[in-house]
């Protein structure tokens, strides 16, 4: 047994302290965990998607209270029982959808924001990679929890989606009615998308969320300029009371009250939105139950799956595959993929700059794309965007390997 | 020392290993169709009220099945289902693409998809230059009279099948 003190009042700080090291624990993640000076907005975006997903599970808990998991049962359990029996059913029902709409915007400016700031090479790959992976359980789950109002466009979303497994020319239907349980979508694909999106995504994205933070703590967050600091020098300066010349802040209290500040900002946006503006995040076409036998005038994801949908649809089925499989995962390849040694904000990284800015617009027009129908110089607009998305990418080792390096 | 350590650090990897297995091979078979699902997978469907030009939507484990009874003026193709003198077009009713049910316009005698702007004419072959690559799939058929039964194999069927004019379904 390791020393304690025997005289420690239960509960009280030193008795805690022998027990769980909180003093210890709270110094190297709160008071001794150091965040730069040189930051601005952008870098609260990680703790408003912490507390979005809060809202989301808190919502969803409630939600998950009367939805029926059952092809019968489902559309009527959330458009009748939830909307307008439970009390205050609507509020969870929007603040859900509102909240995952948010969530895709927050972590689409958060992605964009460490592009700009090269904010995933040089120590900083990990967080890069935890972080894209937390994109690609997001989608999962976003997908999953928009099968279970079981509505039109549910039901054919995941007929949809489910038959990019079949692979196109590998003809791997089977494979399609193994990942469904049924030649359609029905009620064991109901259920099984129900299971994914309640436990085991949620499970799985929590424990995402707590390594991308634990990538993060080693080689700190970046900052502004992409100055590398010496963290103990300047926690040393802190600590001493020399606050002003210290370049760092402690995470707890200093930074997370400026956190919690922009927090507030997001939650005036996010439940304006709630009250008075949820409709965005309702596709009316999903307020028609389900039925096989009738394709929508129309299918479109929602918003923040546009882009990658419209990489699929231009191209004939095979070449459209590889060109969607290859856009989901060549954002994990960009601290490979940038041969440049600088880390600092693209617009002093000569043409990485306009990089940065073709590869945003791209990515907006094929949203805007994805959403038109497929006819005429949509198609073309669309095509051509689709081809950029892919210049851009084989472009970027060649750009970033000509780009020189900045002297301090 | 160490060989009765790597005995037993191979002894436990290779029992957890034989436990992982079967349970990822649980875990895939609890994931299967079940019974119920594939024994319910046949549909008799009678041809003998179809009206030339017009076309009727049946259900074939839980997907819409085309029959079109082709007007004489639409083209002969070796993917028509003959009975008698009549020709019908009987394709599953979903693109070839991603799925989605194409729209018949019979204006232009064509079948639309307004997902990704497939298209297919009467005998349900697609257009080329556009996303689908494969002609409508039939389905496994079998003919008995005037009456069709979906799901079960039939020579008419199998010689489509051998002769690469659809795909398995």
């Amino acid at each position: 047994m390791a020393k304690f003190d025997e005289k420690a009042k239960p509960f009280s700080k030193q008795w805690l302290d022998d027990r769980l090291a909180i003093t210890t624990v709270m110094k190297v993640l709160n008071i001794e965990y150091w965040i730069p000076k040189n930051i601005n907005f952008l870098w609260a975006m990680g703790m408003i998607l912490a507390a979005t997903f809060g809202m989301l599970v808190i919502s969803g808990i409630f939600l998950l209270m009367y939805y029926v998991p059952t092809v019968e049962g489902a559309f009527d359990s959330v458009n009748y029982t939830i909307m307008t029996e439970v009390g205050y059913g609507w509020l969870w029902r929007h603040i859900h959808g509102v909240g995952a709409s948010l969530v895709f915007l927050i972590i689409y400016i958060h992605l964009f924001t460490g592009i700009y700031y090269g904010s995933y090479k040089r120590g900083r790959e990990m967080i890069w990679l935890s972080g894209m992976l937390l994109f690609v359980l997001f989608s999962a789950e976003a997908f999953s929890g928009y099968m279970l109002p079981w509505g039109q466009m549910s039901y054919w979303a995941g007929m949809v989606i489910t038959n990019l497994f079949a692979g196109g020319s590998l003809e791997a239907t089977g494979f399609v009615e193994w990942i469904r349980g049924d030649y359609v979508p029905a009620q064991a694909f109901l259920g099984r998308f129900f299971m994914l999106h309640v436990l085991l995504l949620p499970l799985v994205i929590i424990g995402g969320i707590g390594f991308h933070f634990a990538t993060l703590r080693l080689p700190h967050v970046n900052n502004q300029d992409g100055e590398e600091i010496d963290f103990e020098a300047s926690a040393k300066l802190w600590k001493e009371g020399k606050k002003k010349e210290s370049q760092v802040i402690p995470f707890h209290p200093v930074f997370l009250s400026k956190d919690v500040f922009i927090m507030g900002i997001y939650f005036i946006l996010f439940f304006y939105l709630v009250f008075y503006n949820f409709e965005f995040a309702m596709d009316p076409v999903n307020f028609d139950p389900a039925d096989g036998l009738k394709t929508p005038a129309h299918i479109y994801p929602e918003w923040y799956f546009l882009w990658s949908y419209e990489i699929l649809r231009p191209f004939p089925t095979d070449l459209g595959l590889i060109a969607f499989g290859i856009a989901q995962v060549i954002f994990l390849a960009l601290p490979f993929l940038d041969r440049s040694p600088n880390v600092a904000p693209a617009s002093r990284r000569g043409l990485f700059k306009f990089w940065f800015w073709a590869l945003l617009l791209d990515v907006l027009v094929l949203t805007f794309m994805g959403k038109l129908p497929p006819q005429g110089i949509w198609n073309t607009i669309g095509f051509i965007a689709a081809v950029m998305f892919f210049v851009l990418w084989v472009a970027l080792p060649f750009i970033t390997k000509l780009e020189k390096k900045i002297e301090e | 020392m160490s060989t009765r350590r790597n005995f037993m650090g191979m002894a436990l990897g290779g029992f957890t290993a034989l436990g992982a297995v079967g349970g990822l091979y649980a875990a895939k078979r609890t994931w299967e169709p079940l019974p119920s699902v594939k024994a319910a997978g046949f549909t008799t469907i009678d041809l003998s009220e179809a009206k030339a030009g017009e076309l009727v939507t049946e259900k074939w484990r839980g997907k819409p099945i085309f029959v079109l009874k082709k007007t004489d003026d639409m083209p002969y193709h070796d993917r028509d289902v003959v009975i008698g003198s009549d020709r019908y077009l009987i394709t599953v009713g979903l693109c070839t693409h991603l799925g989605c049910i194409p729209a018949y316009n019979s204006s232009d005698k064509m079948f639309n998809c307004a997902c990704h702007g497939g298209k297919f004419d009467v005998s349900g072959i697609n257009l080329p230059g556009l996303p689908p690559s494969f002609p409508l799939d039939i389905p496994p058929f079998r003919i008995e009279g005037t009456k069709l039964v979906l799901g079960e194999k039939g020579t008419e069927y199998n010689k489509m099948l051998a002769d690469k004019l659809t795909r398995k379904v």
